[in-house]
């Protein structure tokens, strides 16, 4: 599990509690690669921030180590490990002008007057804040004050840098602009980054691995289209993307595949066997709605079932359609609004089908 | 639309009439409401707090006892060049005013308040007024024979300079100045002056107060504002708790553990540190520590409200840029409480300036202070007017200590909870 020389930091086995009684973090092992973007994911309360804190020096691991460099860093304070860091609320000083705040990282570090303003001036360039220097962060917006953040993060050159939800208290259009603009500069700085958030298409968006935190677990460290085509577990499944779940019991199975029978009476189906094994074994099939098709023709799914449209919503580019499958009435299935798509009524009875392999048999919770 | 976008035409509300004056309407009535929220404390402090200010600075300038008394003299004396002795019709007019002074046996008063400018006064006009009947003309002739410190050009002079409603003297003297023989403002010679000295010391006792609070005070708001909100509040009581104790109890309690057999003293040398009892009490120490422990208080809640609205990623986020530590706190930290070392310094130093029990109780005769030399007029010498004169130039320097720290702090940056 050791990490290799191309690996900035690696965390070996850490745990970390708060109280004595919990683990907020469990048996963490991860490696973030030289120059990755690496986004940890999860819901609130599932240990990010405890992660992160615990990088940058401010909480120590209970157990375990981290190692940056290849050196282990759990004796280092915080100022010596030279991590770059943007916090949630950007944490800028107010009583420090934008310039002030740029050189402050600088001045800790002796360089000389010409030096810090020459550096300060590029990184207000680099964030496009070029005229913004002699303001208060009380003078900007939240845009503003968020881009000032990110170049005091990185003024000083450090290899890594941190960002803790640093978009969460923007608006959704400033965010998403907000959210290209700190992946091109992780692109031309080659900087490694590794960013928390809860918003998952952030994570999509940006990244080049994502973990998925759960419960201060990792349940899956992926590329982003990975993560969403092949989710390991229900969890994953169930929290990246719009995902429908079948519940069944395996009734027959090979080496690749698994045969299905549906909880709500809905027949037998095949899936894929990812995450369950053993006949008798519950599971849960997760399927994408726009992996399922309604009124297939012919032979063209390679499996079927019929459903009850529940309710059809018009969303422009695709409709929205909720039917009932085998006892779940919230299965959703999207139709593309292309020439002579389907038309349907409420209430009719339909069948719905998908192939195999988009249908992916995962752990079930147990009842 | 349209209408909103014409510009030559005054913008109205969807009725017509004119958008301003709508606005208008429509703020007056809070603003009535704001006014009657206000009206009791704006008339609580006028009655109890301007009108006594006014009338402490009108007492610290009264003279009206001079021309009410020496009527005739006064008027009379206002043709006087200044130059040798004043003409026939002074003395003439004073011969009558000490016939009416004695008739009105107030002639004593006034010798009181002419003897604060000239010593030997008061006796002059009581001893002349005995004899006021067997005065006749000349009247220059028969009051020098009378009294021949008459013949002193000085006592008319004082009288001269004195003959208004309002007078500077007392102002004057309470900055240790004073009128010359020429009549021009100088400093007293140095065996009276006393009280510039007892400002001065004021001033620093109330600055080595205010240090010794902020001092003590600094770690424990910040402790205060670190901990998880139980705890916190928990001591925060404690911080309260002198508020709710008698002035007088507490400042007794320091004499029975500073005074030489008191609890200290008797604890050191139990133990053998020191053979003598240590001078506690009687003297600046004792000021200082008992000042301090009372005004402890003012100093930590200010402090303590600015530093739990100081937001503690700030401190990581330096530490995250390479600061140490120590650097983080001098550059981030400290510049942020400001507006509460402050205002908490600006409460204590404002307070201690006119503080009086404690040092009453505890000082010696070196540490007497601004408020105990007001006492000292007001109770023993009952010179009132004196008393409100270095009232008045306590006022004045307050006044200029806050527009010191205004220039230097901002009253606004100021923060109190
Ligand atoms: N200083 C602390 N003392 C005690 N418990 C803590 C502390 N900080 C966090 N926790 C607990 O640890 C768990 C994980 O917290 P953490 O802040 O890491 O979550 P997170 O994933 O960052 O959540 P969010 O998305 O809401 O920021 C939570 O249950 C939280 O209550
Ligand atoms: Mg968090």
């Amino acid at each position: 599990m050791t990490g290799s020389a191309d690996n900035i930091v690696v965390f070996e086995g850490v745990q970390k509690s708060y109280d004595g009684e919990t683990l907020v973090v469990k048996d963490l092992n991860l490696d973030v690669d030289r120059g990755e973007f690496l986004t940890m994911l999860g819901p609130s309360g599932s240990g990010k921030t405890t992660v992160l804190m615990m990088l940058a020096g401010f909480e120590v691991p209970t157990h375990g180590q981290i190692l940056l460099n290849g050196t282990p860093i759990n004796n280092t304070p915080p100022h010596k490990r030279g991590i770059g860091m943007v916090f949630q609320n950007y944490a800028l000083f107010p009583h420090m002008t934008v310039g002030e705040n740029l050189a402050f990282p600088l001045e800790v570090r002796k360089m000389g007057k010409a030096e810090i303003e020459d550096r300060v001036n590029k990184a207000l360039d680099m964030v496009r804040l070029g005229g913004f220097a002699n303001r208060r962060p009380a003078q900007l917006s939240g845009g503003q004050q968020q881009r000032v953040a990110v170049a005091r993060a990185l003024v000083f050159e450090p290899e890594l840098v941190l960002m803790d939800e640093p978009l969460g208290a923007l608006d959704k259009n400033l965010r998403e602009e907000m959210q290209y603009e700190i992946k091109h500069i992780h692109e031309n700085l080659g900087v490694s980054m590794v960013y928390v958030t809860h918003d998952q298409s952030e994570a999509l968006t940006m990244s080049n691995r994502v973990a998925v935190f759960e419960d201060g677990v990792i349940q899956q460290l992926a590329p982003p289209d990975v993560l969403y085509e092949q989710p390991d577990n229900a969890f994953v499944a169930g929290f990246i993307g719009e995902n429908n779940k079948l519940y069944g019991k395996i009734v027959s199975e090979d080496d690749v595949n698994c045969k299905v029978e549906l909880e709500g009476g809905g027949g037998t189906v095949a899936a894929m066997k990812v995450n369950a094994s053993g006949v008798g074994t519950r599971t849960t099939l997760s399927m994408r709605p726009e992996r399922v098709t309604i009124n297939p023709e012919g032979n063209a799914s390679e499996n079927t079932c019929s459903a009850k449209v529940e309710e059809l919503i018009y969303l422009g580019d695709h409709i929205r359609t909720r039917v009932s499958v085998s006892g779940n009435s919230d299965f959703i299935v999207k139709i593309p609004n292309s020439h002579g798509h389907v038309i349907l009524q409420e209430g009719t009875e339909v069948t719905i089908g998908w192939q195999t392999d988009d249908c992916r048999a995962l752990d079930a919770p147990n009842v | 639309m349209a209408i909103a976008t014409d510009s030559s035409q005054p913008l109205t509300t969807a009725d017509g009439t004119p958008l301003r004056q709508s606005l208008r309407r429509a703020e007056r009535l809070n603003k009535l409401r704001a006014f009657g929220l206000v009206a009791p404390l704006f008339l609580f402090i006028l009655v109890f707090f301007v009108f006594p200010i006014a009338k402490l600075a009108s007492v610290s300038v009264d003279n009206s006892i001079v021309p009410e008394i020496l009527t005739n003299t006064v008027e009379a004396i206002q043709d006087w060049d200044g130059t040798d002795l004043p003409p026939e019709p002074v003395w003439k007019a004073m011969a009558a005013d000490l016939v009416e002074g004695k008739k009105n046996r107030n002639i004593a008063k006034v010798g009181k308040r002419l003897n604060f400018e000239k010593p030997g006064f008061r006796r002059l006009l009581i001893k002349s007024a005995r004899k006021a009947d067997k005065l006749e003309a000349p009247y220059k002739e028969s009051l020098i024979k009378a009294n021949k410190k008459w013949a002193d050009p000085e006592f008319w002079r004082v009288l001269q300079r004195e003959s208004g409603d309002y007078t500077f003297s007392y102002i004057l003297r309470a900055v240790d100045m004073t009128y010359s023989e020429e009549g021009s403002v100088t400093m007293v010679d140095d065996k009276n002056a006393v009280y510039l000295d007892i400002f001065g010391r004021t001033l620093f006792i109330s600055a080595q107060v205010t240090l010794t609070c902020l001092l003590l005070g600094f770690p424990i708001a910040y402790l205060l504002s670190t901990l998880p909100a139980k705890t916190g509040n928990m001591l925060m009581i404690f911080v309260l708790l002198p508020f709710w104790i008698s002035l007088l109890v507490r400042t007794t309690a320091w004499i029975v553990l500073l005074q030489d057999q008191g609890v200290i003293n008797s604890a050191l040398i139990g133990i053998g540190v020191i053979n003598e009892p240590l001078e506690l009490i009687r003297n600046r120490v004792g000021v200082v520590v008992a000042m301090t422990h009372i005004l402890l208080p003012f100093m930590i809640l200010p402090l303590y409200s600015v530093m739990k609205g100081i937001n503690p990623s700030l401190m990581r986020a330096a530490k995250s840029m390479g600061a140490n530590p120590a650097i983080a706190f001098w550059r981030v930290y400290t510049p942020l409480t400001v507006p509460g070392i402050g205002a908490g310094g600006l409460l204590v130093f404002i307070i201690s300036i006119g503080y009086y029990i404690t040092p009453a109780l505890v000082g010696g005769p070196k540490d007497i202070m601004a408020s105990q030399l007001i006492d000292i007029q007001m109770n023993q010498q009952l010179n009132w007017n004196m008393a409100s004169a270095i009232g008045v130039v306590l006022l004045a320097i307050t006044l200029v200590l806050f527009a010191i720290y205004n220039r230097l702090v901002g009253i606004d940056r100021m923060k109190m909870g």
